[in-house]
């Protein structure tokens, strides 16, 4: 079986007889020749991806001021950097929002600073003997920096759910911007050219790989924060310096009413030792599948909608239910091959070498959920089982009467089965008794009853209810059938008790 | 041709209709907004009728303007993620083949979803 070392193919880095190919073009190469010529004849496969990875951000050192400060509190352009961490080191994370510009974060600070663009750095402190200054406020750029070293917690998953909606209304989240009924998907990670899809069992990748990281030599940690190869979630965690980075690829994003992120750029070569290596790297986009779920339900585990291929979702249209269904990535294939093809040129000028792990990623391991010690509290512990109702085809009369009777506000509408249809607050019926209106309670009744049901967090509840503006939701079972009534009084008297 | 009428809401007579009847131009409304106090319809009006369609409803006493470039993209900004295609109700967005996203602004009503929807905040909306 053909096979070869690291050290034979940096060795024909050096003397410029690599041969290296994309993980695109390596995929129609075993197509067309198979595995063992392509040990024999290629000697570096790069990989590459360009996405938004929250779990991103950068070490810095600022240097001693004059007097000098223990930094409590640091700001870049108004975003927090942690700065528990001696007198003049911070951690600064791509998530952390400014204070006054929510569409601006770590991430863009981190743009910024490897652009060379001047920063403002505000540092406050209660002083110390030994560091007795407490405010600071300067302007720094990245040369000022001793050390900017970006240390990357989760980056780089090797797939990734695609996003859906199945309610009413639009939806805003990190996947991007979800239209209602099931009226758009968006998916991450750049399928078959992925640096983890090309090397699933972790062959060559693990601690000390030498990668391209956001344009410059950068390295593997080792396996990211919740690495999860027994469900195909590999993730990587990763350092290079901003100092050798280009800000075509690290980019600060926004997603609107969500949060900041950064766009990352990736490449990881994958030296190709042996057939088992080759064939992985051989992977298409029809091979990789992913999951589209609803993130309408906002659960920790959003409900699966379908399996899709990575080949279908860059197809541009998914069909969900028999509809076509519009698709956005979130990644850019078009970064992620100029990535993977600026990899290819570094290696075959001899700037590059690849490096074997002193630690593969482990292959074992699986990403647990958050312990709990107290239990949520569900819509059941605060609603009351004895709501009165009115039929459809009631008169307006009634309704008032029943509202009188029961000093309630809200009565929820039953149609012939005992479905609910609508609903009737104690100002609709005023409103109709004013004008005169005496017809039936179908005439007045709102139709989109907003529900609950006995197993909804009481949290999300009161969401709902502050979402649309109301006071009350019937609760209601598995056939619509009305079960009892929950108020925002009784959820708020629930939540105080606690 | 995309063009943008703005009307008071004082204005209470049916100025499209009477526009439309008035040139014998057959006209799409694209879109409608009209609120307590003015309104903004854009429309999509044969190249060739644009300016009669104009004048008229500048005779009507309503604003006009033509949209040459509804949508700018800042290319610097922009990173070809794709996240603007699949909101954008007219398919104003689509990818070419060397995975760059394309734009045929000539068909955008002007919505705004992609605004919002863009990581990068790369597009904005011409007003005039
Ligand atoms: S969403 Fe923004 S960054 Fe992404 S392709 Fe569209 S314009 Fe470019
Ligand atoms: S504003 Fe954006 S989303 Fe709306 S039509 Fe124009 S291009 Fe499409």
């Amino acid at each position: 079986m053909a096979s070869k070392t690291i050290s034979k193919v940096n060795e024909r880095i050096r003397d410029g007889s690599v041969s290296v190919l994309t993980a695109e073009e390596m995929t129609d190469y075993i197509r067309e020749h198979g595995t063992e010529k392509a040990v024999r004849e290629v000697d570096v496969v790069t990989t590459g991806t360009f996405g938004a990875m929250c779990s991103s951000g950068a070490f810095l050192n600022f240097g001693h001021s004059d007097p000098p400060i223990r930094m409590q509190r640091a700001y870049l352009n108004g975003v927090e950097a942690y700065s528990g961490l001696a007198a003049v080191d911070a951690y600064l994370g791509a998530t952390q929002e400014s204070e006054s510009d929510k569409s601006y974060g770590g991430g863009h600070v981190i743009e910024d600073l490897i652009a060379g663009k001047e920063i403002d750095l505000h540092a406050e402190s209660s002083g110390t003997d030994c560091y007795p200054r407490r405010m600071l406020d300067t302007r720094i750029t990245i040369d000022d920096l001793n050390q900017a070293t970006m240390v990357n917690p989760r980056n780089a998953y090797q797939r990734y759910d695609a996003a859906t909606n199945s309610t009413k209304r639009v939806l805003y989240t990190y996947m991007g911007t979800l239209l209602p009924g099931f009226g758009n998907v968006t998916y991450s990670g750049s399928g078959m050219l992925s640096p983890l899809s090309n090397d699933p069992t972790f062959r060559t990748i693990g601690t000390g790989t030498r990668i391209f990281l956001g344009g410059g030599q950068g390295y593997v940690i080792g396996g990211g924060t919740q690495h999860d190869p027994e469900n195909r979630f590999g993730t990587m965690m990763l350092t290079g310096s901003l100092k050798e980075m280009n800000p075509t690829y690290i980019r600060g994003a926004a997603f609107h009413k969500y949060g900041t992120s950064l766009y990352v750029g990736v490449g990881v070569p994958i030296p190709i030792l042996n057939e088992e290596i080759a064939a992985a790297t051989g992977v298409s986009d029809s091979d990789l599948t992913t999951e589209i779920v609803d993130y309408g339900i906002p659960r920790r585990s959003h409900p699966l909608v379908r399996e899709v291929t990575y080949e279908e979702l860059k197809s541009g249209i998914v069909d969900i239910d028999g509809s076509e269904v519009r698709t956005s990535p979130l990644s850019s294939f078009n970064l992620a091959r100029r990535i993977a093809d600026e990899l290819k040129g570094w290696i075959a000028d001899g700037e590059f070498f690849v490096s074997a792990p002193s630690a593969q990623l482990p292959a074992r391991g699986s990403a647990k959920p958050m312990r709990e010690t107290r239990g949520q509290l569900l819509v059941q512990d605060a609603m009351s089982g004895d709501a009165r109702t009115i039929r459809s085809d009631a008169c307006v009369k009634d309704a008032a009467e029943l509202i009188i009777e029961g000093y309630f506000n809200h009565l929820p509408v039953l149609s012939e089965d005992g479905t609910l249809v609508g609903i009737v607050t104690s100002w609709d019926v005023s409103k109709a008794v004013a004008r005169g209106d005496v017809g039936t309670v179908e005439s007045v009744m709102s139709r989109n009853v907003v529900t609950s049901t006995p197993d909804e967090f009481v949290e999300l509840a009161v969401q709902k209810m502050e979402k649309h503006k109301i006071s009350a939701l019937p609760v209601v079972n598995e056939t619509r059938k009305v079960i009892g009534m929950v108020t925002s009084g009784d959820l708020n008297k629930l939540l105080v008790r606690r | 041709m995309k063009m943008v009428i703005h009307i008071s809401s004082a204005m209470q007579d049916p100025v499209i209709a009477r526009v439309i009847l008035g040139t014998g131009v057959e006209i799409n409304v694209d879109r409608a907004n009209i609120d307590a106090t003015s309104g903004e319809i854009v429309l999509e009006v044969p190249i060739d009728a644009c300016n009669r369609v104009a004048r008229a409803f500048e005779r009507e006493g309503a604003s006009v303007s033509v949209l040459e470039h509804p949508i700018l993209r800042d290319e610097d900004e922009c990173v070809h993620c794709g996240a603007c295609i699949s909101v954008c109700p007219v398919h104003v967005f689509s990818f070419a083949d060397d995975w760059r996203v394309a734009m045929d602004e000539s068909k955008c009503i002007h919505c705004g979803a992609c605004i919002t929807a863009c990581p990068h905040d790369a597009l904005k909306i011409v007003s005039e």
